[in-house]
């Protein structure tokens, strides 16, 4: 099957700036380091990593709901970065998003109809009369009734709120989805409920995902491929079977490790690593992960590593795998 | 035979909210023995937090009343003493870290100030002396740098940090029970990680009793020694955590097993537990869970039923009736088998 390239994001980046004070020099924020990454078309791709990598600011920054700093976003071969103002609104009709947090995603203040009828409002689709019966038909495809349409949000439970942020993101029939922690504020009876929705609705209109998670064993379940950034960069791409198996970056490794065992007879063996993850706005030098790393050498201190790639498709950064002579015997040992 | 340190005996409490009045606690038992980490789980609603606030004493008083049953600590009833009697008892024998690391310091005292309160509180201290003693348990919690930490204020420390914090004032008066509810929900998976080995190593080596309050099965079977199972205001099902996760009796807890991704087949649709928890205002006779429950039959929904005691496996449901003993339990309704 050829895949096609729905999404590519090239170099993105995302610096905030911290002012210091009228004469002092502003600090920069790096949250968004120098992103690249491909999204197929029909694949659920999961960008996954700790709070304050960078992941979720990637996510809006491909929506420009925040403004790149640098790079470009080629949405159907179609720049999104520098897109005037007005087109950008109207490519929205084919991505939308799904957000976290499905207490505050939904405006308090209207009932679940106006909810669902301002992106088809917004962008002209349908006929008038013709939308409230996509409405309907929209809430009975997410499991709501007809009966919902004139409640508030508050009269729903958290489940049926992500729902409804989900029929919101889909009733525009888009190609593409930015799910955002579409689960992580939801108890595990309800987060499968949701998560079979999404895998439902993603076969029913051959949707797209970008699935933005810090829980590995949802990204495990559902997603196709995995990017793992940390402090604002790629550390590594892969298939998601393939990382699970084979994860080659220590960073993805201890990550891998740390998530918790499924029985208590279960042994598995951690690494643990020390200290939290440092501030973005003084990164240290060379690669970033090395104060944490276990495996760090005198190189990574200076010098930022270069993507290597395994097999097709895996890529991680990290000077273990950069085929130079004095290195290769540490590549042996810890590949 | 092992000792209880903690036991809470048929335990019911009430809201009041505006004129109505809601139950969400409706007879919960369970105990505490010496040393031992008792995981509490259960999805967000289902009482756990009040369950535990109200060991501490901490439920609001103007709107809760505990309408009956006792809570034993050390073989002392605690749950109707006043104020006074239970600020001796809080954060000298029991303490408790709460979920938000980020909210429950305040941010504007230091965490030396902050470390100090429950010191000054119980244990008669020179400055000097209670200063030594926090840079200690500091360092014990492992934090780095603790003689500076000690006069740093809490929007200086990342969220692993101020959980550690949290878990060193919890430790200060070495405490013989300390109740954790959700300690690792906000924190990330890598630090998740590092702080439950923390946990479990002080528990250690202070001869603690641990009673982790926790919606994540995974941090169960990592933490526990004996689980017990919530839902909607009940204990459901009670068992050794090996046990627990072999063979889960309450139709509940399998659901919740089963609904988990890494048990299921990758990209295959996630078994899931149909319905929502019923808000405690829509409780009606009958099993909390019959609205849900795949197996419910006639009796489901006519009677609640009884917890039944297979060993040390204690689960509420129908379907273990005729195989099982029955346990009674004061106050709970005996059943006739005909």
């Amino acid at each position: 099957m050829e895949s096609q390239v729905l999404l590519s994001v090239k170099n993105l980046k995302k610096y905030y700036e911290i002012p210091q004070g009228m004469f002092k020099e502003k600090i920069l924020v790096r949250a968004v380091d120098d992103v690249n990454f491909t999204v197929m078309k029909g694949e659920t791709f999961a960008l996954v990593g700790e709070s304050g990598c960078g992941k979720s600011t990637t996510g809006r920054t491909i929506l420009r709901l925040v403004e790149p700093t640098a790079g470009e976003v080629i949405f159907k071969g179609t720049n999104l970065a520098t897109l005037p103002y007005d087109q950008m609104r109207s490519m929205r009709k084919q991505m939308q998003m799904v957000f976290q947090d499905p207490y505050a995603s939904l405006n308090p203040k209207k009932t679940i109809r106006q909810i669902l009828m301002e992106p088809l409002r917004v962008h002209d689709k349908f006929d008038k009369k013709e939308r409230l019966q996509k409405v309907i038909s929209m809430l009975q495809i997410v499991g709501l009734s007809e009966y919902h349409l004139d409640r508030y949000p508050h009269e729903f439970s958290g489940g049926q709120r992500q729902r409804i942020g989900i029929a919101r993101a889909v009733i525009l029939q888009p190609d593409f989805i930015i799910a955002d922690e579409p689960v992580s504020a939801l108890d595990v009876s309800v987060q499968s409920q949701v998560i079979n929705l999404m895998l439902e609705l993603q076969k029913e209109f051959g949707l797209t995902y970008l699935f933005i998670s810090h829980d590995l064993s949802v990204i495990q379940h559902m997603t196709d491929r995995v990017a793992v950034m940390y402090l604002g960069k790629i550390v590594e791409i892969a298939e998601t079977e393939d990382l699970f198996n084979n994860p080659k970056h220590p960073y993805t490794q201890a990550l891998l490790s740390a998530v918790p065992v499924k029985h208590p007879k279960e042994e598995k063996s951690r690494i643990i690593l020390k200290g939290d993850v440092p501030s973005p706005a003084n990164p240290p030098s060379g690669c970033t992960f090395h104060p944490r790393c276990p495996f760090a050498m005198e190189i990574c201190k200076s010098v930022m590593p270069e993507p290597t790639e395994f097999e097709k498709g895996h890529t991680a950064n990290c000077h273990l795998y950069i085929k130079n002579e004095e290195e290769i015997k540490h590549a042996v040992i810890y590949s | 035979m092992l000792e209880k340190i903690l036991q809470v005996n048929d335990l019911r409490i009430q809201f009041k909210s505006g004129k109505e009045t809601v139950q969400p606690i409706r007879g919960v038992n369970f105990h505490v023995n010496r040393g031992e980490t008792l995981g509490i789980v259960g999805e967000s609603g289902c009482g756990k937090s009040v369950t535990s606030l109200s060991v501490m004493g901490l439920l609001p008083v103007k709107s809760s009343k505990i309408v009956s049953g006792e809570i034993l600590f050390n073989n002392r009833d605690i749950s109707r003493l006043n104020e006074k009697e239970f600020r001796k008892l809080r954060g000298n024998e029991i303490s408790m870290i709460f979920q938000e690391p980020m909210t429950s310091l305040n941010p504007v005292f230091t965490i030396g100030e902050q470390l100090s309160e429950p010191l000054r509180q119980h244990k008669k201290m020179s400055k000097s002396e209670t200063r030594k003693t926090i840079i200690t348990v500091l360092k014990q919690v492992g934090l780095p740098r603790a003689e500076q930490i000690i006069d740093e204020y809490p929007h200086q420390l990342s969220g692993g940090m101020r959980q550690r914090v949290m878990i060193s004032l919890a430790l200060l008066c070495q405490p013989k029970l300390m109740i954790a509810d959700e300690p690792t929900t906000a924190l990330d998976v890598t630090i998740q990680a590092q702080i439950l080995e923390l946990l479990k190593d002080i528990k250690t080596k202070n001869d603690m009793s641990l009673m982790l309050i926790t919606h994540d099965l995974s941090v169960v079977a990592e933490m526990c020694d004996r689980v017990v199972v919530m839902y909607a205001g009940e204990v459901v099902e009670e068992a050794e955590v090996n046990e627990l996760f072999d063979r889960p009796l309450h139709p509940y807890t399998q659901g919740l097993m089963k609904s988990l991704p890494s048990n299921n087949e990758r990209k295959s649709t996630l078994f899931s537990i149909q319905g929502q928890v019923p808000k405690p205002s829509e409780i009606k006779e009958g099993c909390v869970f019959a609205n849900r429950c795949p197996f419910a039959f006639e009796k489901c929904l006519a009677e609640t039923p009884p917890a039944f005691k297979k060993g040390e496996h204690i689960s509420k449901c129908w379907l273990q009736e005729p195989a099982l003993e029955e346990v009674k339990h004061s106050g709970e309704p005996s059943i006739v088998i005909s």
